[in-house]
């Protein structure tokens, strides 16, 4: 790993076609971070994580794709797996709601929440479309992967990454990694995996995603938006203010003919005195 | 966005009972503000006693809304965080105009000023207050800068009453995001309830009668922009596919409230038209028959807010 320099964009790219569910990447976040974590899941599938929260900040998505019949060798897809994080969008939109500045974008290009100066609004938590972000229950701020910014600042890559067996987790200089992406696509592609797909390595999802992903299916199937449905918060904006103000003039208008229409005998012997 | 189901990944934020009550109470505070000032500015003289209701009103259910938002946060404490910026080496005051919880807590603590002076300058010309120089505060606020005084006022007032649908809006959950009709939805609704509110409080206050008839015809408008609102909600919410969500049970039972608030209202609009009825709206009926009408009404209005703010999450 070269050295890590303030001012250059990092960021995570994973690979899930490598990826082999082993978790070690959740277990170094927790150990670093010191996240004490959930009480296992335990359901139908092998995911006992449950889903990115206030104390999972890596979660190894396991995503039962098995075709009823058997069609074919699967290339990948029967089961997918995925170490998911926070995706550090270029445009995020946890950033662009929070009223109270606690989310900056830092000298390493993360999205980063201040614990001491979030106040728990949770206004970030309706707005980021990953599910990434939620309350901890013991700090009441709201909390997320912070993209080992301690880390960072020592000069070491993060945890999962450092972690990760099977390289799935590659961290780097987003520049360098979007070129790596680009090659291991076209190796995939080459080898028959059309499905295999790139998300968030260009700008077509929130400008572009620090953490970003080669995903073996849709990306509807890990439960990520497509580029369509990727869309800000301040999108409603104009739409809701506009619909507020034009109900406003109309209740302006309301009120006024209710005031003019009525007919009380007060009204009519104090006419002269209308101001 | 396509015409495809909109897709949706997020969290809940948990938004729970103290919002639907600030939302409830933001609602008939900025609203009795906006319906004060227009008794005061466009009513004649026996609508002041009236436009004064409005502004006893507008202030309590105000002062509850910054408690209820405070008790709200994971941190109650950092409340003034919505404010001031404690960024490290930042700090300064903070507003971003493309967030509306930003917005609305610089427009709620302007709203607060507008709607404590009206307040007490109501109680003064009532003589609640006996002070001399409250009197001669209370004479600047007599003409032009008092006239402009309430008109800011009202604005804030009908901001802090919408806003709140908006702040819904400008996030990716579902059913939330899905319209832009929720701020003027909110704002209708909330001129209903007051209306409502303000009509019956009239009958304790004898010499704010003359209004009642005004209060009636408003009693009937207000619901349908409110109607037509909801019309525009559930027609927005049909391509984005999360109609089904906001209106499936429970939540249908808490829409049949909302609904049922609204019947008076448009009741009286298709029996009566615009037309003022029973004597300038006051007839004799015990009080249990006289709080009926706009306890449903508010009721509705409540049951509105609940269902539109739970069932997203």
């Amino acid at each position: 790993m070269a050295e890590i320099t303030p001012g250059q964009a990092y960021g995570f790219f994973t690979d899930t076609s490598v990826c082999i569910g082993c978790k070690a990447c959740e277990v170094a976040c927790k150990t670093w971070n010191e996240l004490p974590g959930n009480e296992p899941v335990f359901g139908d599938g092998y995911d006992n994580t449950g889903s990115l929260d206030s104390q999972n900040w890596r979660h190894v998505k396991l995503i039962d794709n098995v075709p009823d019949a058997t069609l074919d060798a699967g290339q990948g897809k029967a089961w997918l797996m995925m170490s998911d994080v926070c995706k550090h969008c270029t445009h995020a939109s946890c950033m662009e709601v929070c009223p109270t500045g606690a989310i900056i974008r830092t000298e390493f290009d993360s999205v980063f929440i201040q614990p001491d100066v979030c106040n728990g609004c949770r206004n970030c938590i309706a707005a980021c479309p990953y599910s990434v972000i939620e309350m901890d229950a013991n700090t009441k701020v709201a909390q997320k992967c912070t993209l080992c910014y301690d880390r960072l600042q020592g000069g070491m890559e993060p945890a999962c990454a450092k972690a990760c067996p099977t390289q799935s987790i590659q961290f780097g200089p987003i520049i360098e990694l979007r070129e790596h992406a680009k090659q291991r696509i076209d190796v995939l592609h080459s080898q028959g995996v059309a499905a295999a797909n790139l998300y968030g390595a260009d700008d077509s999802v929130y400008g572009g995603l620090n953490a970003f992903f080669l995903l073996m299916d849709k990306p509807e199937k890990y439960g990520l938006p497509n580029a369509a449905n990727a869309v800000l918060p301040s999108r409603n904006n104009v739409g809701g203010y506009l619909t507020t103000l034009v109900t406003a003039a109309l209740g302006v208008l309301g009120g006024l003919i209710a005031l003019r229409r009525r007919r009380t005998p007060s009204a009519e012997s104090t006419e002269d005195g209308e101001r | 966005m396509n015409l495809a189901d909109a897709e949706h990944f997020v969290r809940a934020p948990d938004w729970t009972w103290y919002i639907l009550f600030y939302f409830f109470l933001a609602g008939l505070s900025g609203a009795a503000y906006f319906i004060a000032t227009l008794l005061r500015l466009y009513g004649n003289r026996d609508d002041e006693p009236a436009a004064r209701l409005g502004f006893y009103v507008a202030f309590p259910t105000m002062l509850v809304c910054p408690i209820l938002l405070t008790l709200d946060l994971g941190k109650p404490l950092r409340f003034w965080h919505m404010l001031v910026n404690t960024t490290p080496g930042e700090a300064a005051p903070i507003f971003k105009y493309w967030s509306p919880m930003s917005v609305g807590a610089w427009g709620l603590l302007a709203f607060s000023v507008f709607a404590t002076v009206s307040f007490v300058e109501a109680l003064v010309r009532d003589r609640v207050i006996r002070l001399r120089i409250a009197d001669l505060a209370v004479r600047l606020l007599a003409g032009a800068f008092g006239k402009t005084w309430n008109v800011v006022g009202a604005v804030l007032g009908l901001f802090i009453a919408g806003y709140t649908g908006v702040l819904l809006a400008v996030s990716n959950q579902p059913v939330w995001s899905d319209t832009w009709a929720l701020g003027g939805l909110f704002l209708a609704s909330g001129l209903s309830g007051s209306v409502a509110l303000l009509h019956w409080l009239v009958r304790f206050r004898s010499d704010a009668r003359a209004s009642a008839s005004a209060f009636q015809l408003g009693e009937r408008l207000f619901p349908l922009l409110e109607f037509a609102l909801i019309v525009a909600f559930v027609l927005t919410l049909i391509p984005a596919g999360t109609l089904g969500r906001a209106f499936g049970f429970p939540w249908i039972l808490l829409w049949l409230v909302a609904f049922a608030g609204l019947v008076p209202g448009l009741g009286g609009l298709l029996t009566a038209r615009l037309s003022v009825t029973a004597g300038g709206a006051l007839t004799v009926q015990s009080a249990r028959a006289a709080a009926a009408m706009p306890g449903l009404v508010l009721i509705g209005v409540l049951a509105l807010r609940a269902a539109v703010i739970f069932s997203a999450q």
